[in-house]
């Protein structure tokens, strides 16, 4: 095969702010709870407060008559679904409950208030069983699953890792732990459900990252035609992967329009709903074991993970395929083991697998740069593999060592001493660190798109429409492929209107794994050029085709990832153990950047998660209840803006035709990878004390 | 939520009689922890009677030098006053430590000193919370108690009377160090309670944060004048640099002459079932070198009884060093700062 052709960039590579931008900031953006529809009936529901059991009775008399409740469901007369294979969809229909938090009823009102008071008076009687809540290696059985997400496999081996580590110069061993996380998006998971009983049809407006995937979940649920399922989903106020899966609480809202044809159903979650129903990170438990020559250069490299799934519905985060990829070491093995608990469904949270997995790989080089009194950087620079160290693909591009030079540079690392606990600034430790990261780089099948030519009679200004049913998260998506269709059309960018979130337009993959403007923008770009093999460079008004996102043949020969390095300065008060960021900086080799001005935000955005990870994060289950007690924004931590300080992120401009015609890398992820670690790696240079648990607590600092 | 009917009486008195005589009656001023409660079912009042614009929102001079703060003076509005910001800047650091400006642009003063904690288990009506229905027993005391007491916490075997609550506010912890006078009406006439003894611990009636009685409304705090006040700092540490609730905190004032502490006042937040006046540690610091290791000895003796809780889910035993770390450094750089 011949080198594949590139699109020439022209739009691509310009910073365009966000189009919807004014329309955001101006209040008229509507999100999926604020599109006006008449006499809509709000939805609150009622939430299991057992871990493990079943109902054993419910009383809704008393729901039933306050004032302005029109319905109340349960799980004793929900309507029966057509598909319940996935447990997680099959809301209200039996008595068995998996998890604190699980949905056994509704009431619906005609306000909020009233639904709420509604649902506080559904009584529920529960028989409760033994169950376990927290993650504990001793106390259950663990397994291997199958694969884990979404069809990695769940060990690898190659050569001999245990005999490695025992002839090894130099030997780290050490246990790493993440805490459970919260995706948290600001806009809570949001729908409004329209029943229409003739002819049977759902509208639903969704806070989703993926309009096609919601409409077929719910056509198979409910065992209707795609067709039937119209969904509409303009803006959407973040998600970080909760909402790139169907979650229970569209399958409720369905539920409860069945119940009022006619009406709208509205069903805005609580931020305390979110915690037990729209999916979170796993808590981790990382052994990793690295085996090194004196100088660092890697024999063995040995991560295993123990995590934890839920009963109801397995997720299998894949952990420590970080290891896979990013260091060359002849001996290798990694490993994911699963303790099955009676909690809430864990799902995508920003980077899965490679988030939770870079923090002790990281950390892990850190100490191992420590043990040689090898550089940091320098280490990672001599671990750099030619080819994948698992498939020995070779990489279609790979620009690692340069991300690390080019950031030790920038950040003035050639001044920096290695000696931990040796500034102390004003009563406050203060370090350094770096980390690596990388992420995958995904491109799926299965978007179409659309492109319609528009010449108006009046002014003659041409006009280009493109849709697809991409979802634009916050991220620019709707932006960036006005780029890439322009330049793919060949045109001006601002004679082009993109249309996204709406199953009306031809479908798309879900905005997952950092695949959305590869994905789609590949279809756009077959869209383009069959529209102009077919009309030429003059076409009619009204003039359209249809794209769809080809197979990627490359992926069969190289392996394709985006690679970065991160450093941060970090001060650690020497009598109160706080932790300041005064400095981050992250650089990047992610193909080619788009639109500098949205790429910059995604990376900073991602750096600034992890930096979250590092130092607050922490979903804090009691395991009495089952349930996770911070489950609120004023309990559960996320990085103010005070937390955050020089932020900033670079990138290597790379070349890659492989990976798509745009030449991109998906960069809604690689942000957080590292994160974690590289502020916990300039904290231990600050003070000397090794922590190798996320979040870094002021406890941890303390004599 | 249920649903409450919404009362705006025209004067003090009226609120005052409406409150006094129907017991699901409650006073409502900026409503930043109320409404939270409403819709959380923490609270479940018939009768709302909004005191808005009922008291002064007034920063006044007192003919003694002192200052007296209205009880409907908002949160911004006190940590802006030049004469707090002279005279007590303890207290405007505190208030500025405390919520957000959205928050603070709402939160009354009378308010602030009735916010309740926010202990996890307190604000979910599905755990048993002893501060919220009596005799139910105390989820927190086993369970996640980050923002949890170490001082003076009610303890019983049973757990029936148990409650490990710590108070949240900021703006009380500068004002019990300053010896500020809560000034109440209610129905049987007007009382001035000093702030040292307005909050009670918990003992055998968490359900109630302070010795206010039904129907009180607060109308002002009197901040009396204090010399030592105007060199005075609020220290708070936290679980992120803003906008959280103090793991502890830290209001202290010191007068130094010649390298020798010769006064000092010193309160504690996020410590107790309220803030908490550190007499102990004040004995030590009069009269004794200006040292690192004074301003140690002095946290300790505060800590001597300090009964944090080990707990599966998450302890608070870290709070005693880091208490102790916080009150040393906060002594230290206001010392250093005055040199």
């Amino acid at each position: 095969m011949s080198t594949p052709e590139m699109l020439t960039p022209r739009a691509m590579g310009t910073p365009r702010r966000r189009v919807e931008g004014p329309a955001k900031v101006t209040g008229t953006a509507r999100y999926a709870a604020e599109h006006p529809l008449d006499r809509p009936v709000h939805l609150h529901p009622v939430l299991a407060t057992i871990p493990r059991g079943r109902v054993t009775a419910i009383d809704t008399s008393a729901a039933e008559a306050v004032d302005g409740v029109v319905a109340v469901l349960t799980t004793r007369d929900a309507d029966a679904l057509a598909d319940t294979s996935d447990r997680e969809f099959t809301v209200l229909q039996d008595d068995e409950i998996g998890f604190r938090g699980q949905y056994v009823g509704a009431v619906l009102a005609d306000t909020p208030e009233a639904a709420r008071e509604g649902a506080d008076r559904v009584e529920v009687t529960y028989e409760q069983d033994d169950f376990r809540a927290v993650l504990d290696p001793d106390a259950g059985e663990l397994y291997a699953p199958d694969a884990v997400n979404p069809a990695f496999a769940t060990d690898s081996v190659i050569g001999d890792a245990d005999a490695a580590l025992g002839e090894a110069e130099v030997v780290v061993d050490a246990t790493y732990t993440t805490a459970t996380t919260h995706n948290n998006p600001l806009e809570p998971h949001s729908s409004i459900v329209v029943w229409e009983p003739d002819g049977g049809r759902f509208t639903i407006f969704d806070s989703t990252q993926g309009v096609s995937t919601t409409r077929s979940n719910v056509a198979t649920v409910f065992g209707m035609d795609e067709a039937d399922v119209d969904v509409i989903s303009p803006h959407v106020g973040g998600g970080f992967g909760s909402k790139g899966n169907l979650h229970a609480n569209v399958v409720l809202a369905c539920l409860a329009a069945r119940r009022v044809p006619g009406r709208p159903v509205k069903y805005p979650l609580t931020r305390q709903q979110m915690f037990s129903l729209v999916g979170y990170r796993t808590p981790t438990i990382q052994h990793v074991r690295l085996g090194a020559t004196r100088e660092g250069r890697l024999s063995a490299l040995v991560h295993d993970v123990v995590e934890q799934t839920s009963r109801t519905k397995e997720f299998a985060e894949q952990t420590a395929t970080y290891s896979r990829s990013v260091y060359a070491a002849p001996h290798r093995r990694t490993t994911h083991r699963l303790d099955m608990l009676d909690v809430p469904v864990p799902s995508w949270m920003r980077a899965p697998g490679e988030c939770p997995g870079s923090f002790a790989a990281e950390v892990a080089m850190d100490e191992l740069a420590v043990a040689c009194d090898v550089d940091p950087v320098e280490l990672r620079i001599r671990n750099e593999p030619d080819a994948d160290p698992e498939t020995g693909k070779p990489f279609s591009s790979r620009h690692l060592v340069e991300c690390l030079r080019r950031g030790a540079d920038r950040f003035g690392w050639s001044r920096r001493d290695p000696t931990p606990r040796a500034r102390l600034v004003d009563g406050w430790w203060s370090g350094t660190g770096v980390a690596a990261s990388a992420y995958p780089t995904n491109r799926s099948p299965g978007s179409g798109a659309t492109i319609r030519y528009h010449r108006p009679a009046a002014d003659g200004a041409e006009h280009w429409d493109v849709e697809i049913a991409a979802a634009d998260i916050g991220t620019g998506a709707r932006t960036v492929l006005g780029q890439i269709a322009a330049d793919a059309l060949g045109v001006d960018v601002d004679t082009v209107e993109v249309t996204v979130g709406d199953t009306a337009v031809p479908p798309a993959t879900v905005a997952g794994g950092s695949s959305g403007t590869a994905s789609w923008g590949s279809a756009v770009v077959d869209a383009a050029q069959r529209f102009r093999a077919k009309y030429g460079t003059d076409p009619s008004d009204g003039d359209e085709i249809e794209g769809a996102t080809p197979e990627n043949d490359w992926s069969e020969h190289y392996a394709m990832s985006a690679f970065g390095a991160q450093f941060a300065e970090v001060l650690v008060h020497a009598d109160t153990g706080e932790v300041r960021v005064p400095r981050m900086l992250g650089v990047f080799a992610a193909g080619r950047i788009l639109n500098p001005v949205t790429a910059r935000s995604q990376f900073i955005g991602g750096m600034t998660m992890g930096l979250s990870m590092a130092l607050h994060e922490d979903s804090v289950m009691d395991p009495r209840s089952g349930h996770v007690v911070n489950h609120d924004l004023a309990n559960y931590h996320i990085a103010s803006c005070a937390d955050v300080g020089d932020m900033d992120a670079e990138w290597i401009d790379e070349e890659d035709p492989y990976v798509n015609p745009m030449g991109s890398k998906g960069i809604g992820e690689i942000g957080i990878v590292g994160a974690a670690a590289v502020v916990a790696n300039a904290a231990y240079h600050a003070t000397g004390v090794r922590v190798r648990s996320a979040p870094m607590l002021v406890d941890h600092f303390l004599d | 939520m249920r649903p409450f009917t919404h009362l705006r009486p025209d004067t003090a008195g009226d609120a005052v009689a409406t409150v006094a005589a129907d017991p699901d009656a409650v006073f409502l001023a900026g409503g930043t922890n109320l409404v939270d409660h409403l819709k959380l079912g923490v609270a479940t009042p018939g009768t709302l009677v909004d005191v808005t614009g009922l008291t002064s929102t007034a920063v006044e001079d007192l003919p003694d030098g002192g200052l007296r703060v209205g009880a409907g003076v908002r949160n911004s509005d006190l940590a802006g006053d030049p004469r707090v910001r002279r005279a007590y800047p303890a207290l405007a650091a505190a208030l500025l430590a405390g919520a957000s400006g959205q928050l603070r642009n709402m939160a009354t003063t009378g308010g602030n000193l009735l916010q309740r904690t926010r202990c996890a288990y307190f604000q979910d009506v599905t755990t048993p919370c002893n501060k919220r229905v009596p005799g139910q027993g105390c989820a927190a005391r086993d369970g996640w108690t980050r923002y949890h007491a170490i001082l003076g916490a009610a303890q019983d075997s049973a757990g029936l009377q148990h409650c490990v609550a710590a108070h949240p506010s900021d703006m009380a912890v500068p004002m019990l160090a300053f010896d500020a006078v809560v000034r109440l009406t209610g129905p049987d006439g007007d009382r001035a309670v000093p702030i040292t003894e307005f909050y009670r611990l918990p003992g055998d009636d968490p359900s109630r944060d302070t010795v206010l009685r039904r129907g009180e409304l607060i109308t002002a705090v009197d901040l009396p004048p204090s010399p030592i006040a105007a060199r005075s700092t609020y220290r708070k540490v936290r679980d992120r640099a803003s906008y959280a609730f103090a793991l502890v905190s830290v209001a202290a004032a010191v007068a130094v002459e010649d390298g020798t502490v010769t006064d000092a006042r010193v309160a504690f937040g996020g410590v107790a079932h309220g803030p908490w006046r550190a007499t102990r540690a004040e004995d030590v610091l009069r009269g004794a070198p200006a040292t690192d290791d004074t301003y140690r000895a002095a946290a300790d003796a505060e800590l001597a009884d300090a009964a944090p809780l080990d707990t599966d889910v998450g302890g608070n035993a870290f709070k005693v060093p880091l208490l102790r770390g916080t009150l040393t450094s906060t002594l230290r750089t206001l010392v250093e700062g005055a040199a």
